[in-house]
């Protein structure tokens, strides 16, 4: 049940901000520290996930085969990185 | 009339439709794959087939449903898991922004073509050198990514129910690894650096003493931080 709940939830969440971006007029939200703000977030989060899920067992911290296979990943990462348009 | 105008400098540009849609289609692809890679941690993180898969169709936006099922998966409640996902969403409105711009989409249309407003499709729809191009970009990436993510996250969530157990077979790495992918090209200067490497500190540091889903919230906070700090020292230079 609560993986519903938080299923849900993820959906009208995920779902209004992707319906808000087209809806709003422009000139909203496209004052330069907003626009920064919003582009440096999914950065944190993405590197604070990636940390986690590398290195976090439960709520203690192991260095365990999965780090191998995530650094093994790592030049693929960077390929992306040179991917035409995938630049902003 | 104008609309042909533009259409024939398209075509001088090299840009013709078969070249959007191969545009598209490349970035398709790739997709693809990481669909596969969500369904298989979802399953082994604990969500069953129907989860899973209600997740593809409905969030449908990737780092968002990694970092849910890591979250749910890890033991976090599942308010803190669904706030960790919405903010990883949050740039989505950002890249609507730019696209009600450039698409000109009627009003009707837009609670239909929201679904779709994603990292793929936004990069496709801005690299096209024509509204027309923009559009037919926007929907063949939608389409496509929206049937290959649905159809390769139910593939990845059968294929880790009938193999049992996933972290045997090393697919545990499957989610940190795509979300190294989806970082990786964000990491273009110093403030970006600076932003992930506090992050990370932050994530790690409180993970022992904070309850699951927490740590990663306030690692957020890496962003303003960093902000301010830049802004200060911006600041402190140009009184010099």
């Amino acid at each position: 049940m609560n993986v519903w709940i938080a299923i849900a939830a993820t959906f009208l969440g995920c779902y209004a901000v992707k319906l808000a971006g087209l809806l709003v007029p422009a000139g909203t939200l496209e004052r330069p520290l907003v626009k920064r703000l919003a582009a440096l977030l999914p950065v944190a989060l993405l590197a604070a996930l990636t940390a986690q899920q590398t290195f976090a067992d439960g709520q203690t911290l192991v260095l365990d085969a999965r780090a191998m296979g995530v650094t093994a990943t790592a030049p693929a990462a960077g390929m992306l990185r040179r991917w035409p348009g995938r630049t902003r | 009339m104008a609309d042909r105008t533009v259409l024939e400098d398209a075509d001088i540009g090299g840009k013709t439709d078969r070249a959007v849609v191969r545009d598209a289609l490349g970035v398709g692809v790739a997709v693809g794959l990481s669909g596969f890679a969500f369904g298989v941690t979802s399953a082994g993180g604990g969500l069953t087939l129907l989860q899973t898969c209600a997740l593809s169709l409905l969030v449908f936006t990737g780092a968002s449903q990694f970092a849910l099922v890591g979250a749910l998966a890890a033991g976090g409640s599942p308010f803190t898991a669904a706030a960790g996902a919405f903010f990883l969403g949050v740039r989505n409105a950002f890249y609507g922004l730019r696209l009600s711009q450039l698409l000109a989409l009627p009003r009707a249309v837009r609670p239909f073509a929201a679904q779709w407003v994603i990292d793929e499709t936004t990069a496709v729809a801005l690299g096209q050198p024509t509204r027309r191009a923009a559009r037919l970009g926007f929907v063949v990436t939608g389409l496509t990514l929206y049937v290959l993510w649905n159809l390769t996250t139910l593939l990845g969530a059968l294929g880790a129910e009938a193999i049992g157990d996933t972290d045997a077979w090393g697919l545990d790495a499957a989610g940190p690894a795509v979300f190294l992918a989806l970082l990786a090209p964000m990491l273009k200067s110093g403030t970006e650096r600076a932003v992930a490497a506090l992050a990370v500190l932050l994530g790690l540091g409180l993970l022992p003493v904070l309850p699951a889903g927490v740590p990663v919230l306030l690692a957020a906070l890496a962003a303003p931080v960093v902000l301010w700090a830049d802004g200060r020292r911006k600041g402190q230079e140009d009184t010099r």
